[in-house]
């Protein structure tokens, strides 16, 4: 994939907050169009691109079982923020996501008012405020977005529920590493149209459903509903964890740069996962294994119970500074990631399907 | 008048039921993991059931149809297989191995334990630094979970522990006097508790037992189950606590949730259930009428698989009953026999007798 | 419509006990309606029209059910002690008074607190029916209660118990009468338990499978002394959702209602509330999805024992989900 870097570069600099995903989807669509057969929008706004099972003439002469069918859930939703009150020019606002109220102040965003108005996050002097917060950090519901525009022209051009993203520009840094805002998860939707590069050209049995989902930051919209109308065989959420870095220390946190993340867990089908190792050792793409003790944080939580209950299996890609402006991932994962998708589908078959159990036994 | 002479026909709780119970609280099925009581569960369900599969989520959902009448009621038992249990996370060297928790474990209640490690079992202990090398002060406040680490004694047994495998409590069952004492009896007593209802299937309804997985990490079988099942309603079977000690004050304890001895808990309202009311007056008239010992559990917290379950598809009339024990969630639970011997008798005589439109009441 | 508010908001119906509620509300709706059925959690679903040309599936939600107490514990000298049935605060407890579905009948009090600045936990509160042991108490443990209150008028603010969400049954009920003809197929689902987590909404929209979701709700305001800041006045007109805690509005549903507020005049206001949620959360995410919406009516006190609206506000959110629902949906 060469042109990696500037797509997902291009990616990086959309917002696309969650329920407001659209900007972001046109690009997405972009790419995935010509890697897919069909390519529709949810009720919800994810997208749901089709690339149909090839080979197995068999299946093509309309054998009585259908091909056997996989969805691939990768996010494009970002955390970010909503305009609250107009007060005297100034903007309060609220999150949309998990967002640190401590690393906004200073922070350039985008206010998307009747016109895209660049702003600041600012935070107040102390002596305005009481006390007991000195030197300390000022709670979001204190914090300001400045639009350097005059009280009149403000209150005409913004109004509550406007969003507000970050505006911070991705930068590639050494040792193929790049930076930016939101590769949480767009990184993954990267990982996923690598993927889809491979199989154009492969011969793969599996209807894949590659699918861009909505709202996983604010409610895991997307991965219930398109889950739901899918109804695949089997899904592997695509998503990123939490890598080592500067002021983390627990052991089980996995370093950038080793590899895919395969998780294991209640979370995540324990047939699946022992096939995506296996695929993983084969063709001797790293990989590191992950423990997720109960919600594994991905759009397989939803899938996993949807209807009467769904397979699944989640691949993480490694990130630093998690729901910042300047999240770190190595483009070697995203590579990785998209290359075990790619040979995990191109062995799949409905025999696999047929075989996925909970247990060892017969 | 009520004929009790039904009461000579409801399952007795002998020998046998007791050494079955055994063989269940002593197998490890921490959630997600629940592969060992599920083997126990099948190798009991299959000869009874007209039809026994495991599904995605990895339920046992076995059915055994009636035989009196054409139209008759399509109830659900649900009793989840799942304990609260331990997670390896990272591996320190030297057959140390860190770990998480697995649905509610209260922090004060691992040191000091044994644990078995894995599918094959691997004795393991979780120690604690020697009274001798703490302070009066450090002695105050609970060891922290960090600090806590699984032993399994370096060499050949820890190469054989990875990050992912869960850790249950390795205490053994005890029968002493009136009372069970075991492990995982939230809610092995359910689970055996729905063998032997199946075992004497009544035959005015047509019952499916179902033994969920994942419900200590959200009810995450159940719900799934109950779409496939399509129940006309459902009851979920399971331990409560007996929080029925002495106050400090020693005023009267109005918080003991239930009390041992009194008999089945029904309930009314919890965390995610509000029961429906006809269900739980059937429940309560039917232990009034012949004369079972019932309690009413207090209303408020907790929960049962009824949670996920009622609000199923078009919304499932659902109850929960529970054999009351002390200390859940910790290594050993304390129930009586008694207790669950009429939990067992109310249920059955329930099902049996179960008036006609009990759901057409208003 | 103020008979209406007041028949609704002063009848009985803790959340998981609507009973009374739904049998008032099915009086009122019958004449009006195409088809009328219950579900198994007891969901009132109302239809009015057939989906024609240019319609389509409309969900309407407001909730039947109120805040309440259910017994835990009688004690040996009577008292009663509960816990409640959805969130109340604390606060506002002591002196309120309670009936009980058995019509027994009761006050609120406190054990005393030795620290005066701090609201006593849970378990310091207790009801007293009158009764001085637990043999003569009227209740036991699993009885139901609600908060009494009547309604008042101050002006154009009406203030009642559970006017979240009875404002919304009236609000539909009165919109099922002057809705005349539609081309859309429009389910007015009067809902249970969404105190306890939108479960009521969540089960009629999977028998329903709208293509559109609008919860009708209260909403929190700004224009108390001191309070948080929020956009919502009270008098300001019905609010539009565009977020809370369970929902993101799908901005051409927000869109949808204002040209509709702007067509026949009626004045409206943006809401974005960071605590909290409606039925239209639940909606949004059934089946393979259904966009959802909140036309809120701002409220002052919400979840206390006495709620209070603006009757502008409420008339005005009647003509807005008319015309909502009896024009040919455009989504742009």
């Amino acid at each position: 994939m060469g042109d990696l870097v500037p797509y997902l570069k291009e990616l990086l600099s959309l917002p696309g907050l969650s329920g407001h995903e659209a900007p972001v989807m046109d690009v997405v669509r972009r790419a995935w169009a010509p890697l897919s057969d069909e390519q529709r929008v949810s009720r919800m706004g994810s997208l749901e691109a089709l690339r149909k099972g090839r080979g197995d003439p068999e299946q093509d002469a309309g054998a009585s079982r259908p091909r056997p069918s996989i969805l691939l859930a990768a996010h494009m939703d970002a955390i970010g923020m909503m305009v609250t009150a107009v007060v005297d020019g100034w903007l309060s606002f609220t999150q949309i996501g998990g967002v640190d109220p401590r690393v906004l102040p200073g922070q350039p965003v985008l206010v998307h008012g009747r016109e895209p108005l660049p702003g600041i996050v600012v935070q107040g002097p102390d002596f305005l405020a009481p006390e007991d917060v000195h030197g300390r950090p000022h709670p979001l519901e204190r914090l300001w977005v400045d639009v350097g525009r005059t009280a009149e022209e403000t209150a005409r051009l913004v109004r509550p529920g406007d969003l507000i993203s970050y505006d911070t520009q991705p930068a590639e840094l050494s040792g193929e590493l790049i930076s930016g805002h939101t590769l949480d998860n767009r990184a993954s939707v990267a990982a996923v149209t690598h993927c889809l590069e491979i199989l154009s050209r492969r011969i793969h049995d599996a209807d894949v459903w590659a699918v861009a989902t909505v709202q996983e930051e604010v409610s895991f919209g997307g991965g219930y509903t398109s889950a739901f109308g899918i109804r695949p065989d089997l899904a592997i959420a695509i998503d990123v964890c939490q890598a080592q870095g500067p002021g983390t220390s627990e052991a089980h946190i996995p370093h950038l740069g080793r590899g895919a993340v395969v998780g294991k867990g209640p979370n995540i089908h324990p047939y699946i996962q022992r096939a995506l190792v296996r695929v993983a050792e084969e063709m001797e793409i790293p990989f590191l294994s992950r423990g997720m003790a109960a919600h594994s944080g991905t759009d397989a939580y939803p899938m996993q119970v949807t209807a009467g209950g769904i397979p699944t299996g989640v691949i993480s890609i490694p990130l630093r500074y998690m729901h910042t402006p300047v999240e770190v991932v190595s483009l070697k994962d995203i590579r990785r990631v998209g290359r075990l998708l790619a040979e995990f589908i191109t062995r799949l078959d409905r025999a696999f399907v047929d075989n996925i159990t909970w247990d060892d036994e017969p | 008048m009520t004929d009790t002479s039904l009461l000579k026909h409801a399952p007795q709780i002998g020998a046998e039921a007791i050494a079955l119970l055994e063989q269940l609280s002593n197998a490890s099925g921490v959630s997600g993991d629940e592969g060992a009581v599920r083997a126990l569960v099948l190798e009991q369900v299959r000869p009874l059931a007209d039809s026994a599969r495991v599904d995605a989520l990895g339920n046992v959902i076995a059915f055994k149809a009636g035989t009196q009448g054409d139209a008759r009621p399509k109830v659900m038992l649900a009793a989840h297989m799942d304990e609260v249990g331990l997670m390896i996370s990272a591996d320190d060297g030297d057959g140390l191995f860190q770990f998480q928790v697995v649905g509610g474990i209260d922090a004060r209640q691992l040191a000091g334990k044994a644990v078995l490690v894995g599918k094959a079992r691997i004795p393991g202990v979780i120690g604690a630094r020697a009274i001798h090398l703490t302070s009066p002060e450090e002695r105050r406040n609970t060891i922290p979970l960090s600090t806590l680490r699984i032993d399994v004694g370096p060499g050949e047994a820890a190469s054989r522990v990875e990050p992912g495998d869960r850790a249950a409590f390795a205490t053994r069952f005890r029968h002493s006097g009136p009372s069970l004492m075991g492990k995982a009896l939230d809610n092995r007593l359910g689970v055996a508790t729905l063998i032997e209802l199946l075992r004497a299937a009544p035959e005015n309804i047509d019952l499916t037992c179902v033994f969920t997985t994942q419900e200590e990490i959200g009810l995450r079988g159940a719900g799934a189950a109950a779409y496939s099942v399509q129940p006309d309603f459902a009851i979920a079977v399971d331990s409560t606590p007996a929080n029925d000690l002495p106050a400090w004050d020693g005023t009267e304890n109005a918080r003991y949730n239930t009390r041992l001895g009194y008999g089945p808990a029904i309930y009314s309202y919890d965390r995610g259930t509000i029961s429906d009311p006809r269900l739980v007056r059937w429940l309560a008239r039917t232990g009034e009428e012949y004369g079972i010992p019932f309690q009413m559990r207090q209303p408020g917290g907790g929960g049962t698989d009824a949670g996920a379950i009622h609000q199923q598809r078009a919304g499932v009339p659902s109850v929960s009953v529970s054999v009351p024990g002390r200390y859940p969630h910790t290594a050993i639970l304390l129930a009586r026999l008694e207790d669950w011997q009429n939990t067992v008798r109310l249920l059955w005589v329930a099902l049996r007798a179960m008036p006609e439109g009990l759901l057409a009441e208003e | 419509m103020k008979d209406l508010i007041e028949k609704f908001t002063q009848a009985v119906g803790p959340t998981g006990y609507e009973d009374a509620v739904r049998a008032l509300v099915r009086a009122e709706a019958q004449p009006f309606a195409d088809e009328i059925r219950e579900d198994g959690l007891g969901n009132l679903i109302v239809r009015k029209g057939m989906l024609r040309e240019g319609g389509k599936r409309i969900m309407l939600a407001g909730h039947m059910d109120e805040l309440g107490v259910m017994v835990t514990h009688v004690d040996a000298n009577g008292f009663v002690r509960f816990t409640t049935l959805g969130y109340v605060y604390r606060q506002m407890m002591v002196g309120s008074r309670v009936r009980f579905l058995n019509g027994a009948y009761g006050v609120i009090g406190v054990e005393p607190s030795t620290d005066s600045e701090r609201v006593p936990r849970w378990d310091t509160y207790f009801i007293d029916v009158g009764a001085r042991s637990r043999e003569t108490c009227p209740v036991r443990t699993g009885d139901v209660g609600n908060f009494d209150r009547p309604l008042q008028e101050l002006g154009t603010r009406l203030v009642s118990k559970a006017m979240d969400d009875r404002i919304a049954v009236a609000i539909m009920v009165a919109a099922l009468k002057e809705l005349k003809d539609t081309p859309n197929e429009v389910y007015f689902v009067f809902t249970v338990q969404e105190e306890v987590g939108l479960r009521g909404a969540k089960v009629a929209a999977y028998s329903v499978d709208p293509e559109i979701g609008l919860a009708i709700d209260v909403t929190d305001t700004g224009d108390t002394p001191k309070c948080e800041t929020m956009d919502v006045a009270l008098g300001g007109g019905p609010a539009i959702k565009v977020m809370d805690s369970y929902l993101v509005t799908n901005p051409r549903l927000v869109r949808w209602m204002e040209r509709a507020a702007q067509k026949i005049g009626v004045p409206y206001q943006y809401e974005i509330l960071t605590a909290g949620g409606t039925d239209a959360g639940a909606i949004n995410e059934t089946r393979a999805g259904a966009p959802s919406i909140c036309l809120s009516i701002p409220t002052r006190y919400i979840h206390s024992p006495s709620e209070m609206v603006d009757y502008n506000d409420v008339l005005n959110a009647v003509r807005l989900l008319v015309e909502l629902v009896s024009s040919p949906v455009v989504l742009e």
